[in-house]
């Protein structure tokens, strides 16, 4: 096999990781301080999709402009969400809080689908298929551009959790959830801007997603599943790891697909996943128990 | 300073608290004592706002703090060290001693952290490890320091001396000293008795949820009853 084919198989499989790694970021940040689940990750992304597809279709606005606006527009409703909606309704129990997210999903799947009914839709156009040459490869623009607002995205997150008194009390709440309180840190203020984090990540991932991609009611779930396994992979809860899985997970997607065809290219994801859980059940980077 | 007067509260069936009444002025050390079970942690869950009380008040510094959140009640200034350090161990030892001031006590951040690495220099050696890889003694110290960053007017100790080994009890006891020596009035709950009334001004025996017993810490030192209730004498 040509050399060249490896190397951009190689290059395409990392830039797609790019938004695979963005969509586990939100889900892992949210299962590392609230230690639950969101199974309305998927549901959310379908809106934070329809929401980047909308702007573009009602007033033109390119989706990488969208990109800081929509992010904080998510904050804000992920925060709201959490604060007024899943902790009340969750009285402190885990075990609801996984309930309402399931419930939470299932509203706003059937929602989208009476405003939107099930069609898929694209931009249009055709910047989804411009291409920029580097060296011998040929690289998808879009995803190069995604790639690169993903990493910022990645590093901002990271400065906030290491660097801002905020970041801090997340990690802190994360932990030891008593000993935050006698510092004045309100857990449930940390909970709802852990969440609003995490919605924030959504619409960064679904702006980035739109160009070279559909949209439908559905179209989360596809992305929430293999962000599941990049966050088992990656260790629940750390941020490296979900950066690193996803862009592990992309690249083997992208050889699998080069070697045993388009069709499998998955299949390499699940082995090595069930490798992971085999050898090194915490995940590449999570702490042992 | 701070006043509690007939406080009840528990947990769903259970009362722990039965109407207690108790205070602590200006200046001073008061020991609140007791066997495992009486209620003393409860008490200190109703002070700072994590458990609500079901009845009576809580006043501090002329402010009301029965229905506070452990938020409200932090930034009065009424500040808890807990049982069990309850310090963060995925975080370095400065990261815990910045968010003691997240709440209250942030303008002053730089100047109290170096305060608090004078009065335990162990803990400024130590600044950037891990705080879960503290021996029990020093996650004591930074759990009180993490306390000392938020400015307090009244600090709670809870059970300072649980896990410790005589020779670091010794030096607890001689720190708290210290800290009250400077004008900061501390409530001391422990189950430390004769350590504790040789170091505080007044004293309250607590007995399922109400007070059994309170005075001078000298007389209840020499209280036959009590010397033999609690120190088998």
């Amino acid at each position: 096999m040509p050399l060249e084919l490896i190397a951009e198989a190689v290059a395409n499989g990392l830039l797609a990781g790019a938004a695979y790694a963005l969509v586990a970021l939100g889900l892992t940040l949210v299962y590392g301080v609230l230690h639950i689940v969101n199974f309305a990750h998927g549901a959310l992304l379908s809106v934070a999709m329809f929401a980047a597809w909308g702007l573009h279709a009602a007033f033109g606005l390119d989706p990488y402009t969208a990109i800081l606006p929509l992010a904080v527009a998510f904050f804000g409703f992920g925060y709201a969400l959490q604060r007024w909606v899943i902790g009340p309704a969750s009285h402190g129990d885990d075990g609801n809080t996984l309930l309402v997210t399931l419930g939470l999903s299932i509203v706003i799947e059937n929602a989208l689908l009476a405003l939107f009914r099930s069609d898929t839709r694209t931009l249009g156009g055709d910047a989804g298929f411009d291409v920029v040459e580097i060296g011998p490869m040929l690289l998808s623009r879009p995803r190069l551009i995604g790639f690169g607002v993903a990493l910022v995205t990645a590093a901002l997150l990271w400065a906030l959790l290491a660097l801002t008194d905020t970041g801090r009390a997340i990690r802190a709440v994360a932990k030891e959830k008593l000993g935050a309180q006698l510092c004045g840190i309100d857990p449930r203020h940390v909970y709802a801007v852990t969440f609003g984090l995490g919605c924030a990540c959504l619409a960064v991932a679904a702006c980035l997603l739109l160009p070279t991609f559909y949209v439908n009611p559905r179209v989360g779930n596809a992305f929430v599943l293999v962000a599941f396994t990049i966050v088992v992979l990656g260790g629940m809860g750390s941020i490296p790891g979900a950066l690193v899985g996803g862009l592990f997970v992309g690249l083997v997607e992208s050889l699998g697909g080069l070697l045993l065809g388009e069709s499998l290219g998955q299949l390499g994801i699940f082995l090595i996943f069930i490798l992971v859980l085999l050898l090194r059940p915490t995940g590449l980077f999570g702490a042992r128990a | 300073m701070l006043e509690v007067r007939g406080l009840r509260a528990g947990y769903g069936q259970v009362e722990v608290l039965r109407g207690l009444d108790m205070a602590v002025a200006t200046g001073e050390i008061v020991a609140v004592l007791g066997a495992n079970g009486v209620g003393k942690t409860t008490l200190n869950k109703v002070l700072s706002g994590v458990l609500p009380a079901r009845a009576g008040e809580i006043h501090f510094d002329g402010r009301r703090l029965d229905g506070a959140g452990p938020d409200a009640i932090v930034e009065a200034g009424l500040i808890h060290v807990p049982e069990g350090r309850r310090i963060f161990p995925n975080m370095s030892v400065r990261e815990n001693l910045e968010l003691g001031s997240y709440r209250r006590g942030r303008a002053n951040r730089r100047v109290n952290l170096e305060r608090v690495f004078d009065t335990f220099p162990r803990l400024r050696e130590r600044a950037r490890q891990m705080a879960g890889t503290l021996s029990g003694g020093e996650q004591q110290m930074l759990a009180i320091g993490r306390g000392m960053m938020a400015e307090p007017r009244l600090l709670i100790l809870d059970e300072p001396s649980l896990g410790l080994s005589p020779l670091l009890v010794e030096e607890m006891f001689a720190l708290i000293l210290r800290l009250n020596a400077s004008g900061l009035p501390i409530l001391l709950v422990e189950q430390n008795v004769v350590q504790s009334l040789g170091i505080a001004s007044r004293g309250f025996i607590l007995e399922n949820g109400i007070l059994a017993m309170s005075g001078p810490a000298a007389a209840l030192r020499d209280d036959p009853q009590l010397r033999r209730v609690y120190l088998g004498l």
